[in-house]
């Protein structure tokens, strides 16, 4: 029993290494959505080409969709943006939110960089963006078809991002959706 | 061994003083400098109570971007906004209990700095007391052993047998 005690120190050091490792590797800035596997939040809005035109949440419903919170001052979307034309290239859905941004500059944007959005909302006073507890752009939320939310992702979505949670996901639902 | 004069005594007196004011100027300063900038947002309310919450709540709810920070400190355009969503519900008439409901709602428990006790929150609740029984144990543990080993009876029993060779031998030598 007291030899037993001596490691007890031991034992100790190996619960803290252990505890500090996994911390390593933990990003404390990406947040847990409070909206995963709940619906997307109910909106109404412009889009970014015109004033006229009206979204509203039935149209995002109905296939497997990635809504990106951009702007044109978010210098991390710059970075993002050719993986996005890229995934809209491979026929993923991807619906555009503009955030807090102004709409020529956005317009100018797409237009120098590429649209990889089939639609955009304009959301110029981030009233959809604190509905979905948007904190930063870019940030990237899987929808599956009935509009529930399933993944997100804060930062740029790139390569490895893509093989990793998002897209397997992405490929889970989109697999289900093509089971029905 | 040096004694200091009058003269050089005062001397000594006018450099600390010096000192002190230099010192009490730099914090007026540093102070006046954070008035200036919290001075700049000017948060209107239809009733003074109000205010009163609305401090409380931005002083304890966090800010998700700048982390480490509360809402009142930061001055990020995400706590910006989150301020003024604060203000708003408040103005619509809503509980503080409602309101931080709301923006767990949306941000998750993360945004709250006095979460509530769950699953989630049962370990940072817990650790603090848990690791002061336990420093309290050690500590009561670390004394008892420390303590002088003979029991009271005992040495009083040994006292006595020593004052009685100490008086045997004190005898023996004054015949």
């Amino acid at each position: 029993m007291s030899r037993l005690k001596l490691y007890l120190p031991l034992a100790l050091f190996a619960l803290l290494a252990g505890l500090l490792y996994r911390g390593l590797n933990n990003d404390p800035t990406e947040l847990p959505s409070a909206l995963i596997d709940r619906p997307f939040p109910a909106f109404e809005l412009q889009s970014v080409e015109s004033a006229d035109t009206l979204y509203t949440l039935a149209q995002l419903r109905g296939e497997v969709t990635l809504v990106n919170v951009w702007a044109t001052w978010c210098f991390a979307c710059r970075l993002e943006h050719a993986m996005l034309n890229q995934l809209a290239e491979q026929g993923v859905r991807i619906v555009g939110l503009n955030y807090k941004d102004s709409r020529p500059a956005a317009l100018r944007w797409l237009q120098e960089r590429g649209d990889p959005y089939q639609l955009n909302l304009f959301d110029p006073r981030g009233e959809l963006g604190f509905d979905l507890g948007v904190y930063g752009a870019p940030e990237t939320y899987l929808l599956d078809a009935e509009g529930i939310v399933r993944h997100r992702r804060v930062g740029v979505v790139d390569e490895r991002i893509w093989a990793g949670e998002l897209g397997q996901l992405y490929r889970k639902y989109q697999g289900q959706k093509r089971d029905e | 061994m040096s004694k200091l004069t009058h003269s050089e005594n005062r001397g000594a007196l006018a450099a600390i003083a010096g000192h002190a004011a230099a010192a009490l100027l730099l914090v007026l300063m540093v102070v006046g400098a954070a008035r200036a900038v919290a001075g700049i947002e000017v948060v209107e309310f239809s009733e003074p109570q109000l205010r009163e919450r609305y401090q409380g709540l931005i002083a304890e709810l966090r800010c998700p971007k700048c982390q480490n920070q509360n809402l009142a400190d930061s001055n990020s355009p995400i706590s910006i906004d989150l301020r003024n969503e604060v203000r708003k519900l408040l103005e619509q008439g809503l509980s503080d209990g409602e309101i931080k409901q709301q923006l767990v709602a949306r941000y998750s428990e993360f945004i709250l700095y006095r979460p509530a006790v769950n699953a989630n929150t049962a370990l940072l609740w817990g650790l603090p007391p848990a690791l002061l029984l336990l420093g309290a144990m050690v500590l009561v543990l670390l004394r008892r052993r420390s303590q002088p080993r003979p029991a009271a009876a005992e040495s009083a029993d040994l006292q006595q047998r020593v004052e009685a060779l100490l008086q045997q031998h004190s005898e023996e030598q004054q015949r």
